[in-house]
């Protein structure tokens, strides 16, 4: 399992750069990851990586989009803005949890 | 063991949003049960980031049909392959033709979909809509049942000819359903 170096400090990530330890991530490690992919998060990306890490609590496995706009609220135009071509994948990055698994 | 790296960049997932990729997909059958594949993977495909348009033509224009798009059903009859959900318990043809099997079989079926949190037709083709898929109706069955743009639901951006298909789908993969 290798270890990345995040806002300064050492996390677990998976073979993609997935984290795999739920407690290691912060809101700074968020916006590095995001900032890793060329996302700058604003005030419009918490509620919705938020969501995604009380979610993932919650069920023990990783919104998907579709669920994620029936539960948050957050409309899945506002998810492809704010996570461009492929928000599932990149909200969960950003939240430090895994890809989601689920079909629709 | 554990491999520290010190540059993040090494391990920054590839999302890949560089490729261009399109799927077309071509739904062609009027059952509830074989308008859900076409649609849930073009809902897989949108998340993917890929480029979608979704062609209705003959029986799946009744997918795009204003006064068909809630009244899908699933019939037993000719599916020689039915058994009871869960089960390998198989159920006769004999009895697939008896009164109220298919809308037994159809109430069933939805509730399964239901219970999976999968939207129903309607909402689904919405929700394909907002996140970017194209719906087109086929000129010909549109001409076939006698129906006009304004008999289809509003996310359906036009009624299109077999040439103008083969035009838009010419870089897509296409999947018929």
């Amino acid at each position: 399992m290798p270890a990345a170096t995040i806002a300064g400090r050492e996390v677990q990530v998976d073979a993609e750069g997935f984290m795999t330890d739920y407690d290691e991530w912060d809101e700074d490690v968020a916006r590095q990851l995001a900032a890793n992919i060329g996302i700058e998060l604003t005030d419009a990306h918490w509620p919705v990586i938020r969501f995604v890490r009380e979610d993932f609590k919650v069920q023990g496995e990783s919104p998907t989009l579709r669920r994620v706009t029936m539960q948050s609220g957050v409309p899945t135009k506002q998810l492809f803005a704010l996570f461009p071509k492929k928000p599932a994948k990149k909200m969960s990055y950003v939240a430090g949890v895994p890809k989601p698994a689920g079909c629709v | 063991m554990t491999t520290t790296v010190q540059d993040a960049s090494a391990v920054v997932p590839d999302f890949g949003d560089e490729v261009v990729r399109k799927m077309c997909f071509v739904c062609s059958k009027g059952n509830l049960d074989m308008a859900y594949p076409a649609l849930i993977m073009a809902n897989g495909a949108l998340t993917e980031g890929v480029d979608v348009d979704i062609f209705f033509t003959f029986w799946g224009l009744d997918m795009i049909n204003k006064e068909t798009v809630d009244k899908l059903q699933f019939t037993i009859l000719g599916n020689t392959a039915m058994h009871m959900p869960g089960s390998s318990k198989h159920i006769p043809q004999g009895l697939a033709g008896l009164p109220g099997m298919t809308g037994f079989a159809t109430h069933m079926l939805k509730k399964q979909i239901h219970d999976l949190d999968v939207p129903d037709i309607r909402e689904f083709l919405t929700l394909l809509h907002d996140m970017g898929a194209r719906l087109w109706a086929c000129r010909m069955s549109a001409d076939m049942a006698g129906l006009e743009k304004a008999d289809l639901i509003d996310e359906v951006e036009d009624i299109i000819n077999v040439s103008e298909f083969i035009e838009l789908s010419g870089d897509s993969q296409v999947i018929f359903v």
